[in-house]
């Protein structure tokens, strides 16, 4: 080996603490981003095989009733690969043990096998019998939620009549990946399922023997998936057709869709962030260790070595150190990665997971990390070989003595000797003491921008469901119904107060711009729905025109008092326009709101109502949950605080793992960022440190001079770091605007003490390790050497 | 005349290796300047042995680390050879200390991790035709410390290793800094034997400084500064051997 490798290697091995912090430091931010983007990438891929594999439609289309000879009719659009029609039908359910009324879909199985389009996977059990009308399959997910095995049985009411069914086994469907029930916001595995059946009994309980109420088909690769809905409409049209979405619309993907887009947010952004952070902190420290070699590198320069060879010499160096970080970095991205994605995997109940790797982002999470410490590395030389070598080889100059601020006041005399040596060093070094401060307050800045997430998704719950919308349950009916219906709704005893509202689908346009949505009728005064602005303070809807969530009314770029066009998207499907009148702040949903009146006009439809939203006497819910059972009318209930609790348990397990490994990191950079800068502040210092030991200071004296500088700078990087923690939460905040939610950017208290307790431990423990160096600071070899 | 003081009347030209014109190095300390070269003219031949002498502070290891290629002059000219040190690119100074200078530094300057012989091998692996570093240590009686570390060194073998790596690669110049500043006489007699050596074997031309002014007599010339002139300058018409320098 040559002596220039020798002295890399030892100096590599002289150093192996603090190579392994800066690792650490990098190796987090790299580990970071392989797990977000492999997540995120492994999703998606898994998603597309799924529904590769899986045939899951591209279109959609329910109607009343058609005869099976209509299909002649729809083979022959051109685009069209495969078609599969069904009965389809939303029931209500009675599960023992479970007091209140539970909705599902009722869907035929294909009358051969597995079928062409939107294939089950059977988790357990078996299919059916064609044929047997007490026999059905059960989405996994709802039979989780109520504890139901192959063999248990359930009762519904199929078409009126009760009927008890037995459970065959469970299955998961690429439609039904987000289980949600038409019209809610969250999926709501208690109360609402979906359960297949053989067709031929299906079909003759609605009267529909020889006929379909669904179709669904696959395109071409080449068609147009706009012509062939445009067909379809018109062909399903005579038959009770509602036109046709297509699978960007259909509730599951969209839902999923949207999701995923918010993941995809949050895992590039915010490991971009964090990566950014690491990098930056590898080249803070980076430079700062060349910096130490300023004297070597002079004298290897005095050799005759070329700048170029010393920079090479030195890349190497910090080459090894990136190495380690990078291949530690990767294994544990990989690692989690998977971990994260089977965590994503059963919460979006995919039947499998397909772990992607893409080389590109192992590609750049290298090549900016080595990018980063080499451009550190060379930055850093330069400056080096920017001196003539017998300036770099002195001894270094004894630094210009200016007075501090405190002895310009004249205080001094309050400070101890060792204690003006502190403060004149900070004073006299204000570069390097605030790099420190601010490497220390970026790294407690991540740990905080990890912190925040789940504190906001507590303040959005409690904003929506606990100021906002205030019933204690919602009564949904299986059609619009009169407003009449509501009585009976308060005569049920325990039922305090009820109040009656309107959801239509709809699709907003404005200029070039659509969003589909529903429009919300309230009544005037509503007690318990209500619009709130960012001050949370009571947006009242007017009688006239719309209301729209803020996000919704940015995206679609529109002002109060212009005209936007709204498509009804049920009934007659007709067209008005309606002006905007104001905005409301809401971090659920993106929704528009109209007076339910003003609504009822709209769609000239006199007295309707969807639904009611009922305040009830909690003692008697039981019974209220029987009577409402009795009610006929009434499709199901939905308690949207329980179910979004559930959802978000669900979800926290996920944001809990997320969360739970970046705040994990952020300490594992906050650490080696504050035991890099003491190692090397130590390595700056231990001349003048072995120096006062010669002059008789004590062991405690010089510790208090070095840790004592390292104390009073990391509690002035703690306020500056939740400084920018804050900044970069609110950056993150602002990423995450999505159509399903908006994060509020609330930092709880606990998010900023955990990030200063980290930081605070981390300077002591490596308090604690460099002060093992310091009592044994050799005094002689210190001096007798010049390094 | 300072001009006539500093040529011997022996040497022709063509035997010239630094030609110093006018030399002033300047240090710049915030408010403060400090004169560390005030105008120097001098030149040194082919194989020449010569000795600088001065007080400390006079700019002996200013005028060394310059014409070592350590340092740019402030103002003047330094030819060495038909190379103009003052004008040279950064690239062509490397070159010049790389092939043609060997350094004894006054602070040593040994590489903490490298052992002895490695630090001398640092050195010798990118010269053109250097001895052996074990063959150098030797050279300087420290056949027996090769894998010593320069922590493990006492002050006096640091600086006989520095010695052996700027001997080592055979350069055409040497210029040694206090090269047995911490010697005691026995052992200073041994390096300069070998500098000498070096000196005469090779014809390598040798500026070495020194406060122990008895070195002189080994000399071909001697040059004293003060205050960043020269202030004396003569030649040695009979150097004598280092073995029988007055310590
Ligand atoms: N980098 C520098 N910056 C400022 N002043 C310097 C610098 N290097 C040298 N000097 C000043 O230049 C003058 C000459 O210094 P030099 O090192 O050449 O002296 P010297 O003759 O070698 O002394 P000594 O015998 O003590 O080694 C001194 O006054 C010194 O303080
Ligand atoms: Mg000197």
């Amino acid at each position: 080996m040559k002596a220039m490798d020798k002295k890399l290697w030892r100096e590599f091995q002289g150093m192996r603490m603090q190579a392994l912090a800066i690792a650490m430091v990098i190796g987090s931010g790299v580990a970071i981003f392989i797990m977000s983007l492999s997540a995120l990438d492994s999703l998606y891929e898994t998603r597309e095989r799924y529904y590769r594999n899986h045939h899951f439609s591209h279109i959609f289309a329910s109607l009343k009733r058609a005869p099976l000879a209509l299909v002649t009719h729809i083979e022959a659009i051109p685009g069209i690969d495969k078609i599969e029609t069904r009965v389809v039908s939303y029931v209500t359910l009675d599960i023992g043990g479970f007091d209140e009324p539970v909705s599902a879909h009722l869907l035929s199985l294909p009358s051969h096998g597995a079928g062409l389009l939107n294939q089950l996977y059977l988790r357990q059990g078996r299919l059916a019998e064609p044929g047997r009308d007490n026999e059905i399959v059960v989405n996994e997910k709802f039979a989780q939620a109520h504890g139901l095995r192959s063999g248990d049985q359930l009762a519904a009411t199929i078409n009126g009549r009760r009927k008890t069914l037995t459970i065959v086994g469970l299955a998961l469907s690429p439609e039904y990946i987000y289980q949600i029930a038409p019209g809610a916001l969250f999926p709501d595995y208690k109360r609402y399922g979906v359960l297949w059946m053989s067709r031929k009994p299906l079909a003759s309980a609605y009267n529909m023997d020889g006929g379909f109420n669904m179709v669904t088909v696959t395109l071409r690769k080449d068609s147009n998936q706009q012509d062939v809905i445009d067909h379809l409409d018109n062909i399903l049209e005579p038959y009770g057709g509602i036109g046709a979405i297509a699978r960007e619309d259909q509730l599951s993907h969209r839902f999923l869709a949207a999701e995923l887009e918010q993941l995809k947010t949050m895992a590039t952004v915010f490991p971009v962030i964090f990566f950014a952070v690491a990098a930056f902190l590898l080249n803070v420290v980076i430079s700062r260790l060349i910096n130490l070699q300023r004297e070597q590198i002079a004298v290897l320069k005095a050799f005759g070595y070329s700048s170029i060879e010393v920079a090479i010499h030195y890349s190497k160096l910090v080459l090894m150190i990136v190495s380690v970080g990078v291949l530690g970095g990767i294994g544990a991205g990989v690692w989690m990665g998977k971990g994260l994605s089977n965590l994503y995997t059963e919460f979006f109940s995919f039947p499998f997971m397909i772990f992607v790797l893409k080389p590109q982002v192992i590609i750049a999470a290298t090549v900016m990390s080595v990018g980063v410490a080499i451009f550190g590395t060379l930055y850093s030389v330069h400056r080096a070989v920017k001196l003539p070598p017998a300036q770099g080889m002195r001894p270094e100059q004894p630094v210009l003595y200016h007075r501090t601020l405190v002895e310009r006041l004249r205080l001094q005399r309050w400070f101890s000797q060792p204690t003006r040596m502190i403060m004149r060093h900070i004073e006299r070094r204000p570069i390097k003491s605030l790099l420190t401060v601010i490497g220390i307050s970026l790294a407690s800045a991540i740990i905080m921008m990890s912190g925040f997430q789940k504190g906001a998704i507590d303040y959005m719950i409690d904003v929506q469901y606990g100021i906002s919308q205030k019933e204690d349950m919602i009564a949904i009916y299986t059609e619009p119904t009169s407003a009449r219906a509501l009585y009976s709704l308060r005569s049920i005893p325990g039922v305090e107060y009820v109040e009656g509202f309107r959801i239509v689908p709809v699709k907003l346009r404005f200029e070039h711009r659509s969003y589909r949505t529903t429009i919300n009728g309230i009544p005037p005064q509503s007690k318990l729905m209500r619009l709130l602005d960012t001050e949370l303070n009571v947006v009242e809807v007017p009688p006239q025109g719309l209301v729209l969530t803020e996000y919704l009314a940015e995206r679609l770029k529109v002002k109060p008092g212009e005209m936007i066009e709204v498509e009804i998207l049920e009934g007659k499907r007709s067209v008005i326009q309606v002006p905007l009148i104001g905005t409301a702040k809401q971090y659920l949903g993106s929704n528009a709101y109209m007076r339910l009146s003003a609504l009822n006009r709209a769609l000239k439809e006199g007295n309707a109502t969807s639904g009611a939203r009922l305040k009830v006497d909690k003692q008697s819910q039981q019974q209220i949950y029987a009577a409402l059972k009795e009610i006929p009318r009434i499709a199901g209930v939905v308690e949207q605080r329980s179910s979004i609790r559930m959802f978000y348990d669900t979800m926290a397990k996920n944001i809990l793992f997320f969360t739970g490994i970046t705040t994990l990191l952020g300490a594992v950079i906050a650490f080696g960022v504050v035991y890099n800068s003491m190692r090397i502040a130590l390595s700056e210092r231990s001349r003048e440190l072995a120096s006062l030991r010669v002059l008789g200071f004590r062991n405690s004296e010089i510790t208090y001079i070095l840790l004592g500088e390292f104390a009073l700078l990391t509690l002035m990087a703690i306020p500056l770091g939740w400084l920018l923690g804050y900044g970069l939460s609110a950056y993150m905040a602002f990423q995450i605007d999505t159509d399903l939610y908006r994060v509020p950017l609330i930092l709880n208290q606990d998010v900023y003490a955990f990030s200063a307790l980290v930081v605070i431990m981390s300077a002591i423990i490596s308090s604690l390790m460099i002060w093992r160096n310091l009592i044994q600071l050799d005094m002689v070899a210190v001096l007798k050497t010049r390094e | 005349m300072p001009q006539q003081l500093t040529t011997p009347d022996h040497a022709s030209n063509s035997d010239i290796v630094f030609h110093i014109r006018g030399l002033t190095k300047r240090y710049q300390m915030g408010e403060v300047q400090v004169d560390a070269l005030r105008g120097i003219d001098l030149d040194l031949y082919r194989g020449e042995f010569t000795v600088l002498l001065g007080a400390s502070g006079s700019g002996k290891s200013t005028l060394l680390n310059i014409l070592g290629g350590l340092d740019t002059p402030t103002l003047g000219n330094v030819g060495y050879g038909n190379h103009d040190l003052t004008h040279a690119s950064e690239a062509e100074l490397t070159e010049y200390r790389r092939h043609h200078v060997g350094f004894v530094f006054q602070f040593y300057n040994l590489i903490p991790s490298l052992t002895a012989l490695e630090n001398i091998a640092v050195v010798t692996e990118i010269a053109k035709s250097p001895m052996k570093p074990r063959e150098a240590l030797e050279l300087v009686g420290l056949g027996n410390r090769v894998d010593h570390f320069p922590a493990q060194l006492s002050g006096g073998e640091q600086q006989r290793v520095a010695i052996a790596r700027a001997i080592a690669k055979q350069p055409q110049v040497l210029l040694c800094d206090e090269p047995t500043g911490a010697l005691d006489s026995k052992t200073g007699i041994v390096v300069l034997e070998a500098l000498q050596r070096v000196n005469r074997e090779l014809g390598t031309t040798t500026a070495v400084i020194t406060h122990n002014a008895g070195i002189a007599q080994m000399a071909d010339r001697v040059i004293h500064l003060t205050d960043g002139l020269i202030s004396q300058a003569y030649t040695n018409e009979s150097p004598i051997s280092p073995d029988q320098l007055s310590w």
